[in-house]
């Protein structure tokens, strides 16, 4: 490809048939506390 | 659905439903404004007579064909099919809690949402160990399969009941085994209180500690103060250091507000680095818009530039081997949350509750005292499952801002808390907060994009 170059694997499609099992940290999105935004926790699965 | 920008030299796609972030030349970029699904094989003639003014004819052609080659792979111009599994969004079990353990404060900082330790309930509370206790079995009893759950000591100031936090984590540990789960215990502290003896016991049991400083001494000093008046910064960052220091540098962070009074943050985020500090974080402060030290539609142009120029900080630095996690920018791109936990975010009021000294539920901290969404009481076994089920209904498909939102898979539909107190409506989105997760996501997509690019380069 010369004009484009894609940087990850771009497979947030495949996480949703097998995600959702819940054994992740909770995450609070807000300024007051943990502070992390959802994107950046990992998968524990 | 994508969103494109330029930031840093770089021109950058996000498609939105694949996940895909691609990097593109200048035709491709100007292209992808003139075309979209569904595609034709060759590129329709308008178009290249359009773009011929500025680019080259066969540079249009063969762009074309890049674009409509990952759009049948997939990956640029994705469809949004994530609604179904919205729909699949029931109550969960709950497997996070917010003890606040004490509601009062060692600390008068100005913006503090908990009201210097009351949340504006006019009271000033300690839990008791009982009702630590009854916390501790509630959420063991309603955590359904879940092994790991999350027990963050707050407050107010919780190291001001500490023997309370000491008693509970023995107490949580004894229950594990029978039930099978396994605690991780946080806490979230001003630093006031800490000696030595504490350190050690939180570096022992609890699997995260926040440390709050707002970074330079006098932006600090000027908010976070002392009932006299004076700030603490000197009286907490030795500590700080000492704490993060016997715990080898792990599973903390330091996390700072920044207000209108400095706009000029990174330097904060800078000071903590050059403090010793790796895992650094500043949250734009929340409160009333006629508060001096407010944030408003008018900081935003000086809130962006200072985001992106944190963001190249970060990326200097990293040239020269000197790493540090700003939570903001924190972001993975391939091994991220799966798309499931992105519709929901923070679980609050779901899978998160939070329980106050009088053994009142909320669905979480920011929520305590309001009494639209109290969600029952420990002492007299009362809990509300409606509240839950609409807590578990608040995803990004029920949100009308969110489902158009190219940020919502980052966002995951913001605060609910901050949208009910700015909105009247959990479901609606506090457009203030959401400019700035916007740009703090350009950011971080950025800081992906030009290391990947830097690594094709070593490559070529
Ligand atoms: S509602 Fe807001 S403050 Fe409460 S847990 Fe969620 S993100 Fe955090
Ligand atoms: S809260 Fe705002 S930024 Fe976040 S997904 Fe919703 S509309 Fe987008």
């Amino acid at each position: 490809m010369k004009h484009i170059i894609t940087i990850n694997k771009a497979n947030l499609k495949n996480t949703a048939a097998k995600g959702g099992c819940g054994k992740c940290q909770a995450s609070c999105q807000s300024a007051c506390k943990t502070s992390c935004t959802v994107a950046n926790q990992k998968c524990e699965k | 659905m994508i969103h494109k920008y330029k930031l840093n030299g770089l021109n950058i796609v996000l498609d939105v439903h694949s996940g895909g972030v691609h990097l593109v030349d200048e035709i491709t970029y100007d292209l992808l404004d003139n075309v979209e699904p569904p595609f034709e094989e060759e590129c329709p003639k308008w178009v290249i007579e359009k773009m011929m003014r500025f680019h080259d004819e066969r540079d249009v052609v063969t762009s074309y064909k890049e674009i409509v080659k990952l759009y049948k792979e997939g990956i640029l111009f994705s469809e949004d099919d994530y609604e179904k599994f919205a729909a699949y969004s029931v109550a969960s079990p709950i497997k996070a809690m917010c003890l606040l353990v004490e509601q009062d404060c060692n600390l008068r900082c100005e913006y503090c949402f908990a009201e210097t330790g009351d949340y504006g309930l006019g009271k000033r509370m300690h839990m008791s160990f009982e009702t630590g206790k009854k916390a501790m079995d509630f959420l063991l009893e309603n955590s359904g399969n879940r092994e790991n759950l999350e027990l963050d000591f707050f407050g107010g100031e919780p190291l001001m009941n500490w023997d309370v936090v000491k008693q509970l984590v023995e107490y949580g540990r004894s229950r594990e085994k029978e039930f099978g789960k396994r605690f991780r215990f946080t806490v979230t502290t001003n630093g006031m209180l800490l000696d030595r003896e504490k350190m050690d016991f939180i570096n022992r049991e609890m699997s995260n500690v926040v440390l709050s400083v707002d970074g330079r001494k006098e932006v600090n000093d000027r908010v976070r103060k002392r009932v006299d008046g004076t700030g603490c910064y000197d009286r907490i960052m030795d500590k700080y250091k000492e704490l993060v220091d016997l715990r080898k540098n792990e599973n903390y962070y330091v996390r700072g507000t920044f207000t209108k009074y400095n706009l000029d943050f990174a330097e904060d985020v800078l000071h903590l680095y050059n403090e010793g500090f790796d895992q650094i974080s500043a949250e734009p402060v929340v409160c009333e818009p006629t508060m001096s030290y407010a944030l408003t539609e008018k900081e935003l142009p000086a809130i962006f530039s200072e985001y992106e120029r944190l963001a190249n900080i970060i990326l200097e630095h990293d040239k020269q081997g000197k790493h540090f996690n700003f939570f903001h920018f924190m972001l993975d791109l391939d091994q991220g949350p799966c798309a499931i936990k992105r519709l929901r975010g923070c679980g609050s009021g779901n899978e998160y509750v939070a329980i106050t000294p009088e053994g009142d539920i909320y669905p979480c901290h920011q929520f305590v005292g309001i009494e639209k969404y109290k969600m029952g009481n420990l002492n007299d076994g009362t809990f509300n499952t409606d509240i839950k089920k609409e807590f578990a209904a608040a995803h990004i498909y029920s949100k009308e801002d969110c489902k158009k939102c190219w940020a919502k898979f980052y966002c995951s539909g913001g605060c609910n808390a901050n949208n009910y107190v700015y909105t009247g409506n959990i479901l609606t989105a506090h457009k203030l907060s959401c400019e700035m997760e916007k740009k703090r996501l350009e950011c971080a997509i950025m800081i992906k994009a030009a290391k990947a690019a830097e690594e094709l380069d070593a490559e070529v």
